[in-house]
């Protein structure tokens, strides 16, 4: 199995009738993604790609048996789907959308931990590509083709070296089990960390690769995780060595604002957690392959 | 984004935070006006730029006359500031704030930020105000007082109180540091700001309590509903290329390098730029040409990039997604025409139509030097500066 999703999964869009949610609607559905529907408040009782639209996401839960959603709402409107996704009892909710404001993150997250952890909804995101579980399902914004299945677990703050990554890998007929994007926000839904427990526990995963990059502390905290708590290899690399302090690199969490936010003190730091490191972005499909001969 | 402190102090003052007085100048005659309309024997001429450690780079002036005004204004305005946090280039001063001089009897560091690990705000102080935070960390953690807010009820007042005791406020003024502390921290939630800063917030003689400087961060993100704080955006102490990008809606950093770069992505744009610099380059700049790259956008990020006089060679790394590789090599081919590029060009494309992009590239006649992989792309462009460079010597 996979983490997070299959060619099972119940999957519903928020903001489906829009432009770039009826795009990805269809691109999930073609690569055989399960999509049973989609919300756009205002709009319920009408069919969009062929499938039911809803007004809220209770109704599409009690109608489609939705368990996970995808978010493709403007920012100002994000923060807002996120919750009654929660509320809902949508067991997984990517948010692909990108200038979330923070303190709106902020919320959300504090909303999220008011329920009790077995009825938690699972968060990925903002600002994200979304998961993907090769020859299975999409939820996300990803170019399925260059995914191969296979037996390793990719966690990513950032989409298009995720895909330069899966492309690597696919090159020299490595797979991927989940690859997950956790998107490059400064709050995001789940860390590096939340994902690693998960790809630990997962039979078909044998080896992770976390592409991390500068700001925050999430990837020396996986790291923490990964030395105490997993039996599997870690494999990373951090983007960011040319990034000077205090400026943001794109993403508004790809920023150095502290001490040990620079690309060279997390690999510093993740080296001495015994997590090995890809000297450089091209080298990525070859370190996996280099750990994989040693298992 | 980041504003003034003369901005940030007419925030405050809204929330309920005291400031001496003062005011604001663009020239030396206000300067001194705005000091003859403030009473008291002594004036503080304040460079405003977008930095800290002004002090040290000489920005801030004690004035004990009109006339010390006056020539602490001349030497200020139109003068460029160096500090550790503008860069070698600094920042010029355009504007100057007068402020009267403050008796203190005590200062006191205070700020507020959106703390990453806790994903909450958290009220940072300390009793010794003045210095830099982060060597205070360094040398005397113990001095430093955190206390975490809760997002779903706010600040609270026993929380303001214990700042306000450990931070050795005195009983008689215990109200007066809650509204200042509680003030603060409504600005920053209700303004979308990540971080506020006041260092230092001073005790003086009369037992007030003042915020002597004032820094606020905004959240480039919430914006969109925060139009009074969008309004005080000021351009001259941002990077002109970066002004150009934020027109065109690319992201785009100007760093200190001479090759240029367009990539999609900021994960893969980073990753290309440590590439670069593995090879034995230095970028030019940062630029996420973002995910829809179409012919117009190329060619603007094209014109952006090269518009830095100091980039000799430019490499475009494109993972193509939901765009195709074909669409992509049309939009360079056609932003290298209209551009009549003559510095070198290294593409690489890969995703998508890969092949059909290489052959668009490769049959349009142009110089363009292609790449496969990320290692071969970066290795080529940096070949390609080194010989641009030896060219031009004549060598």
């Amino acid at each position: 199995m996979a983490i997070l999703i299959d060619e099972k999964t119940r999957i519903i869009v928020q903001g489906f009738t829009g432009r770039i949610g009826t795009f990805h609607a269809q691109e999930m559905i073609d690569y055989g993604s399960n999509v049973v529907g989609g919300v756009t408040p205002g709009k319920g009782g009408q069919t969009h790609l062929g499938l039911p639209v809803f007004n809220t996401v209770e109704e599409a839960v009690q109608h489609v048996g939705a368990e996970a959603s995808i978010v493709f709402v403007p920012p100002a409107f994000a923060a807002d789907s996120i919750m009654e996704a929660a509320d809902a009892g949508i067991k997984y909710c990517v948010s692909i959308t990108d200038g979330i404001p923070t303190q709106d993150m902020m919320r959300v997250k504090s909303y999220l931990r008011r329920f009790p952890e077995n009825m938690r909804m699972l968060l990925t995101g903002p600002n994200c590509a979304g998961t993907i579980s090769p020859g299975r399902a999409m939820l996300g914004i990803m170019p399925g083709h260059i995914y191969m299945r296979g037996n390793v677990g990719v966690v990513g703050r950032s989409g298009t070296l995720g895909y330069e990554a899966a492309d690597q890998m696919r090159l020299l007929g490595i797979g991927i089990s989940t690859s997950v994007g956790i998107g490059g926000d400064p709050i995001p839904g789940s860390s590096h960390r939340d994902i690693l427990e998960r790809l630990e526990q997962d039979t078909e995963t044998k080896i992770a690769l976390m592409i991390g990059e500068i700001g925050g502390p999430q990837e020396v905290e996986a790291g923490r995780f990964a030395k105490e708590n997993m039996t599997k290899p870690l494999v990373a690399y951090i983007a960011g060595l040319t990034a000077p302090e205090g400026r943001r690199m794109g993403h508004a969490g790809a920023i150095i604002s502290s001490a040990g936010e620079s690309a060279a003190e997390k690999v510093a730091l993740l080296k001495e957690l015994g997590v090995t490191i890809c000297p450089t972005p091209s080298l990525m499909g070859q370190t996996i392959a280099q750990v994989l001969a040693k298992i | 984004m980041n504003i003034h402190e003369y901005q940030a102090k007419e925030i405050l003052a809204e929330y309920g935070v005291k400031m001496a007085e003062g005011g604001l100048a663009y020239s030396v005659e206000e300067a001194v006006q705005r000091a003859r309309e403030i009473d008291g024997d002594v004036w503080v001429v304040k460079a405003q730029i977008h930095s800290g450690a002004r002090g040290k780079a000489g920005g801030i002036k004690v004035c004990k006359s009109h006339a010390e005004v006056e020539k602490a204004a001349e030497e200020l305005l139109g003068r460029k500031l160096v500090t550790h946090q503008t860069g070698a280039s600094g920042k010029v001063c355009s504007r100057l704030y007068i402020e009267a001089g403050t008796q203190i009897a005590k200062e006191i560091y205070l700020s507020f930020l959106i703390d990453r690990v806790s994903e909450r705000v958290i009220m940072i102080g300390s009793a010794q105000g003045g210095m830099e935070i982060e060597k205070l960390a360094e040398t005397n953690p113990q001095a430093i007082i955190k206390i975490y807010i809760e997002p779903a009820v706010g600040l609270q007042d026993f929380q303001a109180r214990k700042m306000a005791f450990a931070l050795g406020i005195d009983s008689s003024q215990l109200n007066h540091a809650v509204k200042t502390i509680k003030g603060c921290y409504r600005a920053l939630r209700d303004l979308d700001a990540n971080i506020l800063e006041i260092n230092p917030l001073v005790l003086t003689h009369k037992h007030e309590i003042i915020a002597l400087d004032a820094k606020m961060v905004f959240d480039e993100n919430a914006l969109f509903r925060q139009h009074k704080i969008a309004e005080l955006r000021d351009n001259s102490q941002v990077d002109s290329r970066e002004v150009a990008a934020a027109e065109a809606g690319l992201s785009y950093v100007g760093l200190e390098g001479d090759i240029g770069c367009m990539i999609n992505g900021a994960g893969l744009a980073m990753a290309t730029m440590d590439m670069i610099k593995l090879a034995g380059g230095e970028p030019a700049n940062f630029l996420d040409v973002g995910g829809g790259a179409s012919a117009e956008r190329t060619e603007k990020a094209f014109r952006l990039v090269l518009a830095d006089s100091n980039v000799k060679a430019m490499l475009v790394n494109i993972f193509a997604g939901i765009n195709r590789c074909d669409w992509i090599a049309e939009g360079v081919v056609q932003a290298v025409r209209n551009i009549d590029m003559k510095l070198p060009l290294v593409v690489r494309l890969s995703g998508t139509n890969v092949e059909e992009g290489r052959r668009i590239i490769a049959e349009s006649g142009l110089p363009i030097i292609t790449a496969d992989t990320l290692a071969d792309a970066a290795e080529k462009v940096v070949h390609a500066r080194n010989e641009a460079i030896t060219k031009s010597l004549g060598v």
